[in-house]
């Protein structure tokens, strides 16, 4: 990857921004990561990572970083406050300080939700030993872009045997005008510790969005981590979810997608110690002209780790979505246990789907099975449900609301489901009568 | 009730029904006999208005209104109801909560007021008795993981929550136990009244023990070439289908 992009735009050339607060250790990062990005530039359709996604016509907007705070955001009804533990909102990437609430973990003295910005300059030990560790800038471009130019972020660190209860929210919201940000949260989980984390992505107008989540669950350690984007038909958004994992520790990492004009959800995740367990599931649900792109590394380095992933789609009108998982196992990774699943709907006969399941296995003696599924809406069950009295839009309303309802029944708090069902909802207007109640 | 007159149907461009005659009134049960392949699931279909079957003549009156012209929804609101010969499984649609949304579908096009939640899981735990289904097939997909037996309880479950005004039963006897058998007829003559009627789809005579028709039919390559009372289906149960074979073949 030697091609520099032709770019007009403001991500020809990079330079950190000069923050005198910050660590020369954090600066030197950020000058490596700058350098990094100005010699790769944007990845391109010659870069295998980045076949089915068109990079050009973000390389094509001169996008500016936004000067600093503000004072108030359309929060669009996604602010969870009150029914998450904490949640700190951010717009255009900076911290906005007085809708943020982080009362319901204070008391708790083994947990800690900072901004990134207050994380960088304090003595915290458990970011000088994470930070810009885990997702790797020299190989990923956007990364380094990411790692250059982070304002800010959320930096949640739950020390050994703490019990995080609820949910911790962290919204991030794009405002338009040609602005990016680059988010950058780090969420370390101590040994024996327990945390759930959800990012919600959301805005209006053109805005670029490029965040990187860190995650470390040490030894041992149960970690939900949520992510949801409901980004603007004109916005772009690339988010990398980076896991790793030591030993007989649990995560389960939900990627949904309600939207966006162009998505790439990127996670990687390293499976680095004994005994540790994974479940990363996703739905994207997509019209228009929205491009999701679903790109997912497992790398099981480490023997009897467990895997299970599962992605959907569900595609109407023009739209394009794509899932292409890749797992490593590694050849001491034996005992290895993985399932990958793709299964994809498609609603309409201009929308298209790639799904490209790999596996790479290195050791012997492993489970590993992975396959993926393209189909339309069963007619049988459809004329079943007619030939009861529902008409027909509300018969594949059943049908398209069973396929999601898969993946986001399993979604670990009801605000979570609530909000995705309403994005899905909104995504299929006229094919989706709103859902009249609970199940009984 | 059903009154359809030189029926022309087929699937796919191939003509199964040729020119069929039926009249139904309210309160009576008629069978419907005959061989594999002589167009029963068509005719039953075509009532149903299940897609990809087409009508090329013939009209069909359903309470003097024109039953071909309905979708199949519309035809389920106006109260016909088919119970399936191979009910489809739909995972993850919930069988009770799709049921209220079928039910309240066909109040709202009377007019009635739609059952709140409280009100419809009453009906369905009377009704999943009636059938002696296990109150659990409540929160199941439909359909999804039932044996053959338990399938075709359920349809006669749905027939009994929806009451229509015209059951057709394809062949919803076939691979029963004898039990099974009983509670099936049980729900179509819990059902049956004056104002119900009933085409029973069937094989065998063995149902029509439970479930007595006023009229037994016979159906031969998409026509009705015999019609006569209850001992009919004794006759055929006896002699088999070929002595009505010879007699059409006589007839031409
Ligand atoms: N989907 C189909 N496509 C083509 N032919 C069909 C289809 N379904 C049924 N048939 C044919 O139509 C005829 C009548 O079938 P059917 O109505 O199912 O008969 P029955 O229910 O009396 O056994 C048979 O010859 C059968 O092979
Ligand atoms: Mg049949």
């Amino acid at each position: 990857m030697t091609t520099i992009l032709d770019t007009t735009g403001a991500l020809q050339k990079v330079v950190p921004p000069q923050n005198d607060a910050e660590p020369q250790r954090i600066a030197t990062i950020r000058q490596q990561a700058a350098e990094r990005f100005s010699a790769t530039g944007l990845p391109t359709a010659w870069d295998e990572e980045w076949k089915y996604t068109s990079l050009a016509p973000l390389g094509r907007i001169d996008w500016r970083l936004s000067p600093g705070s503000v004072e108030t955001a359309d929060t669009q009804g996604a602010s969870m406050r009150g029914r998450a533990a904490a949640e700190l909102i951010f717009v255009d990437g900076h911290l906005l300080r007085s809708p943020s609430d982080i009362s319901g973990l204070s008391g708790a003295a083994g947990v800690r939700l900072l901004s990134l910005s207050e994380a960088l300059t304090s003595s915290e030990p458990a970011v000088e030993r994470w930070f810009a560790r885990l997702a790797d800038y020299q190989r990923h471009p956007l990364t380094a872009l990411n790692t250059a130019l982070a304002a800010d972020g959320a930096v949640l660190i739950v020390d050994d045997g703490e019990v995080v209860d609820g949910f911790v929210h962290l919204l991030f919201i794009g405002s338009g005008s040609d602005v990016m940000s680059h988010p950058r949260n780090l969420i370390v989980a101590g040994r024996n510790s327990q945390l759930s984390i959800v990012e919600t992505y959301i805005g209006s107008g053109r805005y670029f969005t490029n965040s990187v989540t860190e995650i470390v669950a040490s030894e041992n350690a149960v970690v939900s981590h949520t992510k949801l984007v409901r980004e603007s038909p004109d916005a772009f958004h690339i988010g990398t979810t980076q896991i790793h994992q030591e030993r007989s520790s649990s995560v389960r990492s939900h990627q949904m997608s309600v939207g966006g004009g162009m998505v790439r959800n990127e996670v990687n995740v390293a499976l680095m110690g004994e005994g540790a367990s994974l479940v990363l599931e996703g739905l994207f649900v997509l019209t228009g002209r929205e491009h999701v792109d679903n790109h997912t590394v497992i790398d099981h380095a480490t023997p009897h780790c467990d895997s299970q992933e599962l992605f959907k789609g569900i595609l109407d009108q023009q739209s394009r979505g794509i899932f292409d998982g890749l797992i490593i196992v590694r050849k001491d990774a034996q005992k290895t246990n993985s399932r990958q699943v793709n299964r994809n709907l498609l609603l309409s006969e201009n929308a298209i789907v790639d799904s490209k399941p790999t596996l790479e296995i290195h050791a012997d003696d492993v489970k590993c099975n992975h396959g993926s599924t393209i189909g339309q809406l069963d007619e049988e069950a459809i004329f079943y449900l007619r030939a009861r009295g529902i008409d027909e839009a509300e018969a594949r309303s059943f049908l398209v609301d069973a396929f999601a309802s898969e993946i986001i029944d399993r979604l670990p708090f009801e605000p979570l489901r609530e909000w995705v069902r309403r994005g899905l909802f909104e995504q299929m207007p006229g094919r989706l009568p709103e859902r009249r109640e609970e199940r009984p | 009730m059903l009154q359809i007159t030189n029926l022309h149907a087929g699937i796919d461009g191939k003509e199964i029904l040729r020119g069929l005659d039926l009249r139904v009134n309210a309160g009576e049960v008629h069978a419907i006999m005959g061989l594999n392949g002589s167009g029963k699931s068509t005719l039953a279909n075509v009532l149903a208005g299940r897609p990809r079957y087409t009508v090329t003549s013939g009209e069909v009156l359903f309470e003097g209104k024109n039953l071909l012209e309905m979708k199949a929804e519309e035809r389920a609101r106006e109260g016909v109801f088919l119970a399936m010969q191979y009910p489809v499984e739909i995972p993850g649609v919930n069988n009770i909560y799709f049921l209220k949304a079928a039910l309240n579908s066909i109040r709202k096009h009377h007019g009635l007021e739609e059952l709140d939640a409280m009100d419809f899981l009453q009906l369905a735990r009377e009704k999943m008795k009636l059938v002696e289904l296990d109150e659990s097939f409540m929160n199941r997909s439909v359909n999804e993981g039932f044996s053959g037996g338990e399938k075709k309880r359920n349809e006669i479950f749905q027939m009994a929550v929806l009451d229509p005004k015209l059951a057709i039963l394809d062949e919803t006897d076939s691979g029963l136990d004898i039990d099974a058998l009983r509670i099936v007829a049980d729900g179509v003559n819990t059902l049956q009244s004056e104002k119900h009627s009933v085409i029973v789809i069937t094989h065998y005579q063995r149902l029509l023990r439970y479930l007595v028709p006023d009229f037994v039919h016979v159906l031969h390559e998409g026509r009705i070439v015999k019609s006569g009372g209850k001992e009919l289906a004794m006759t055929l149960e006896e002699r088999g289908y070929g002595w009505i074979e010879e007699e059409v073949a006589a007839a031409q």
